[in-house]
C-alpha cells in the first residue's frame, strides 16, 4: 500500500529524497521461556526531516521496542526482526552490529525517559557529552569539551562552563534532561528518537523541554520520533500520530486527523481518559476497561476486541479476523488509516454521540 | 569529608574499647581457670594453684586487671620479673614471652597468605565474573559458572591437600608449602606460599566470580549503559568504561571487608598447611585459656576490620562522586 510509505501529512515537494526514517512492515519477536513475544507485528510509518511523529499507546503496546529496534539497541541474539527500517535510505535490518554502531549517536540519537538513570552517575556531565562527540569525531579532548560546553549552552543550561564539571546528581530533573538532549544532539543527528522524554519531569518543566525540542528540531531540521502515552504532549508537538496497540498499528494519520476525527475505538479510549479544560466538567471520563494484552497470547482477530465497547456492534468479525489498516472512504482525509471492523458510518455516529462530548484534552 | 572521617575514627576507637571489655568479661565470666591448666595433668595442690594465680596477677579484681592491661598497651608494664615495653599486650601465660613477640611471628605468615591469595582471587575471580556476564549464555559463561560452583563447594583442607598430593608429591611441580620470612629469601618465601595462595585463591575466586558476574549483569541492564550503546560507543568502551566502572564499586567493598577479616586469621588454611599464623595461634590460645594471646588476637582482628572499613569508605568516596557530597 502506497500510503504506508509516506507520512500522512504528505512531504513537501522539495524533499525529493523522501522520508528520512521509513519503517516497512516491521515485525519484532523475542523468544522467551514462556513463548514467543510478538512485540511489534507489522508496523509501517515514515518520518521526514523537520517533522515529528508521535507514537502513542499504553505500556506494552510495542512503541519502545519499535524505537529501540530502529536504534539497533535490541538484544540481537534473542530478537527476530523482519521488515525494513530505512534510515536515510540505508536498511538497518540488513546491517552488521558495527555498521549500526557507526550510525548510532551520529545519524540517529535517542533521549530516554528518566535522565537520572540514563546518565552515568560516576562521570561528569561535560565528559559524558564530549564522549558522545569523540566517539564519532577524531578530535582532541579539548575540542570535544568546548563542543560539549557549547551544546550545554545551546540547550539552555546556565553557566555551562561550570555545569560541565558537575555530576548528574548535582543537576535538577529538568537540567538533566537538557543535558541528555545536549548529548543526543552533539553530533547533529538527522533522526532523534525521544522515548517518553517528559514523563519523569514535572509539568512546568515538561513544557520547557518540549519547547526546547521543537526549537532544536527547527534549527537542526531533524526527523523526530516522540514516544509517549501523553496525548497532551502529542497535541503540542506532533505532526503525525501513530496509535499502537498490542504491537500493531491501530490508527495512523496527521495529528489533526487523529486528534480531531479519531476513528479507532482505542484512540477514542485514550482521548476520553484525559480530562479537558474545555469539556464539560460534569461529564465522567471514559477510561478503557481492562489491561493491555500479553504479547505472547494476543487476542484473536482485532487485538483490542476484548476491551472494545463497540466490538461486535455490527455483528462483525472482530474476534476472528485481524482488521486491515485501511484508508477512510467517506471523508477526504489523505493518509488517515485505521484498522477497525466497524463500518465508517457507524464509527462516525458513535464518535459524535458518545465520545466527542467527553471533552478530550485537545 | 574530613569531619566524616574523624567521626568514623572516633567510632572505631569506641568499637575497639567495647570489644576489649567484652572479651575480657567473657573470659572471666566463663569457667576459666588457667592456673589449673598450667599446673599440669597432676592433681594441683592449692598452694601451687594460688602461686600461679599470683604470678599471673589473676588474683586481682577483674577491673584492676583490665586497667593494667589497657595501660600496658600505651605505656608498657612490668609483669612479675618480665619487662614488657609499650605497646604491651601482656605475656603468654605459658611461655612468659611477651605476646607482641609471639604475634610478631604469626602475623607475617597470615598476611603473606592473605595478600598473595587476594591478588589471585581479585584478578581471576573478578575477570572471570565480568567475562561470563558479558558473554552471558555462552559456553564460556557456563564454564565459568561451573567453575564457581565447583570451587565454592570445596573445602580449603580438601583442595589444599589435593593440590599438595598431586602437584607437590605427585608431579613435583610445586614446592612444599612452608613459611620462610620474605626478608631472608623472597623466592623461597613465594615458593613456600604458592600452594596456600592457589588454594585460597581458587576457592575465593569462585565466590568473587559469582558476585562480580551478578554485579556486572545488573549494571549491564542499567539505563546509563543503554545510553552508552546509544551514543555508538564500542563494545569494549561500553563494557569497561561504563559497566565495569559501576560494577566494581561493591566488589571493592567486599574485598576490603574480606581482607580485614582474613588478617585476623585463617584458621583452616594455616592448619591445613601447618603454618603458625594468627588464626592457629588464636585457637591454641583458646584451648590453653591463654588470656593475653586471646585478647591480643581479638583486638588485632578488630583493628584490622575497623581499618578495612575506613579504607573502604575512603575508596568509595574516590570511586563514587555521589558519596563525596553527602
Amino acid at each position: 500500500m502506497v500510503h504506508r510509505m509516506t507520512s500522512p501529512s504528505g512531504a513537501p515537494a522539495s524533499t525529493a529524497t523522501g522520508p528520512y526514517l521509513q519503517v516497512n512492515d516491521l515485525k519484532v519477536r523475542f523468544t522467551t521461556e514462556d513463548g514467543v513475544v510478538k512485540a511489534v507485528d507489522g508496523v509501517s510509518f515514515a518520518v521526514e526531516r523537520g517533522r515529528t511523529l508521535g507514537i502513542v499507546g499504553e505500556s506494552g503496546s510495542g512503541k519502545s521496542v519499535t524505537s529501540l529496534t530502529v536504534m539497533g539497541l535490541h538484544n540481537r541474539k534473542r530478537t527476530q526482526i523482519t521488515g525494513q527500517i530505512l534510515v536515510g535510505g540505508r536498511n538497518i535490518t540488513a546491517m552488521t552490529d558495527d555498521q549500526i554502531r557507526r550510525l548510532r549517536g551520529r545519524d540517529m540519537a535517542m533521549i530516554f525517559q528518566d535522565p537520572l538513570s540514563a546518565l552515568h552517575p560516576f562521570y561528569k556531565i561535560g565528559g559524558q557529552i564530549s564522549e558522545a562527540y569523540r566517539i564519532h569525531h577524531k578530535v582532541p579532548k579539548s575540542i570535544a569539551k568546548t563542543r560539549a560546553i557549547e551544546m550545554l549552552d545551546r540547550v539552555g543550561i546556565p553557566q555551562p562552563q561550570k555545569r560541565a564539571e558537575q555530576y548528574p546528581h548535582e543537576f535538577s530533573g529538568g537540567m538533566r534532561q537538557r543535558a541528555m538532549i545536549a548529548m543526543a544532539l552533539v553530533n547533529n543527528p538527522d533522526l532523534l528518537i525521544a522515548d517518553e522524554p517528559t514523563t519523569a519531569l514535572d509539568v512546568t518543566v515538561q513544557a520547557q523541554i518540549l519547547d526546547l525540542l521543537e526549537d532544536l528540531q527547527r534549527e537542526f531540521n531533524s526527523a523526530v520520533v516522540l514516544i509517549t502515552h501523553d496525548l497532551g504532549v502529542i497535541s503540542q508537538v506532533a505532526d503525525d500520530v501513530l496509535v499502537m496497540y498490542a504491537g500493531r498499528v491501530a490508527e495512523y494519520g496527521s495529528a489533526e486527523q487523529v486528534l480531531r476525527a479519531p476513528q479507532h475505538p482505542y484512540t477514542w479510549g485514550l482521548l476520553a481518559s484525559v480530562p479537558s479544560l474545555h469539556g464539560n466538567a460534569d461529564e465522567d471520563l471514559l477510561p478503557i476497561k481492562g489491561n493491555p494484552p500479553s504479547l505472547i497470547n494476543v487476542p484473536s482477530g482485532c487485538a483490542f476486541h476484548p476491551r472494545c465497547r463497540y466490538a461486535m456492534l455490527n455483528g462483525g468479525p472482530c474476534d476472528i479476523e485481524v482488521p486491515e489498516l485501511l484508508r477512510l472512504s467517506l471523508s477526504d482525509e489523505p493518509g488517515h488509516v485505521v484498522a477497525c471492523h466497524l463500518p465508517e458510518r457507524q464509527r462516525k455516529t458513535v464518535y459524535e454521540q458518545e465520545i466527542a462530548s467527553v471533552g478530550v484534552a485537545i | 569529608m574530613l569531619r566524616f572521617f574523624i567521626r568514623r575514627a572516633l567510632l572505631a576507637v569506641l568499637t575497639l574499647i567495647a570489644i576489649s571489655i567484652t572479651t575480657f568479661a567473657l573470659f572471666f565470666a566463663g569457667p576459666a581457670d588457667p592456673a589449673s591448666i598450667m599446673c599440669g595433668t597432676k592433681i594441683c595442690d592449692q598452694r601451687t594453684h594460688d602461686r600461679i594465680n599470683q604470678v599471673l596477677e589473676l588474683d586481682k579484681p577483674i577491673t584492676t586487671q583490665y586497667v593494667q592491661y589497657m595501660k600496658g598497651i600505651f605505656v608498657g608494664r612490668q609483669i612479675g620479673d618480665i619487662e614488657c615495653p609499650a605497646p604491651c599486650l601482656g605475656v603468654s601465660f605459658r611461655t612468659r614471652e611477651p605476646v607482641l613477640n609471639i604475634l610478631g611471628r604469626a602475623a607475617p605468615v597470615t598476611i603473606s597468605i592473605v595478600l598473595g591469595a587476594a591478588v589471585i582471587y581479585l584478578i581471576v575471580g573478578v575477570s572471570l565474573g565480568m567475562l561470563s556476564a558479558i558473554r552471558r549464555g555462552t559456553i564460556l559463561d557456563r564454564i565459568a559458572v561451573g567453575f564457581s560452583l565447583t570451587f565454592a563447594s570445596m573445602q580449603i583442607f580438601f583442595l589444599g591437600l589435593l593440590l599438595v598430593y598431586i602437584f607437590v608429591y605427585g608431579l613435583g611441580l610445586l614446592p612444599r608449602p612452608a613459611y620462610y620470612p620474605i626478608s631472608e629469601d623472597p623466592l623461597k618465601w613465594a615458593g613456600g606460599m604458592l600452594v596456600p595462595w592457589i588454594t585460597l585463591g581458587l576457592i575465593n575466586s569462585a565466590s568473587y566470580a559469582r558476585f562480580s558476574r551478578a554485579q556486572m549483569l545488573e549494571t549491564l541492564s542499567e539505563d546509563y549503559v543503554r545510553t552508552a550503546w546509544a551514543k555508538g560507543a564500542s563494545r569494549r568502551r561500553v563494557h569497561l568504561k561504563h559497566a565495569f566502572r559501576a560494577a566494581v564499586t561493591p566488589i571493592v567493598t567486599l574485598a576490603g571487608i574480606d581482607l580485614g577479616l582474613q588478617i585476623g586469621g585463617l584458621v583452616i588454611t594455616e592448619s591445613t598447611f601447618s603454618m603458625l599464623g594468627m588464626g592457629r595461634q588464636a585457637v591454641l590460645a583458646v584451648l590453653n585459656l591463654n588470656l593475653p594471646i586471646i585478647m591480643a588476637t581479638v583486638l588485632i582482628s578488630a583493628v584490622a576490620v575497623v581499618i578495612a572499613n575506613v579504607v573502604v569508605d575512603m575508596l568509595y568516596a574516590v570511586i563514587d562522586p555521589r558519596v563525596r557530597l553527602s
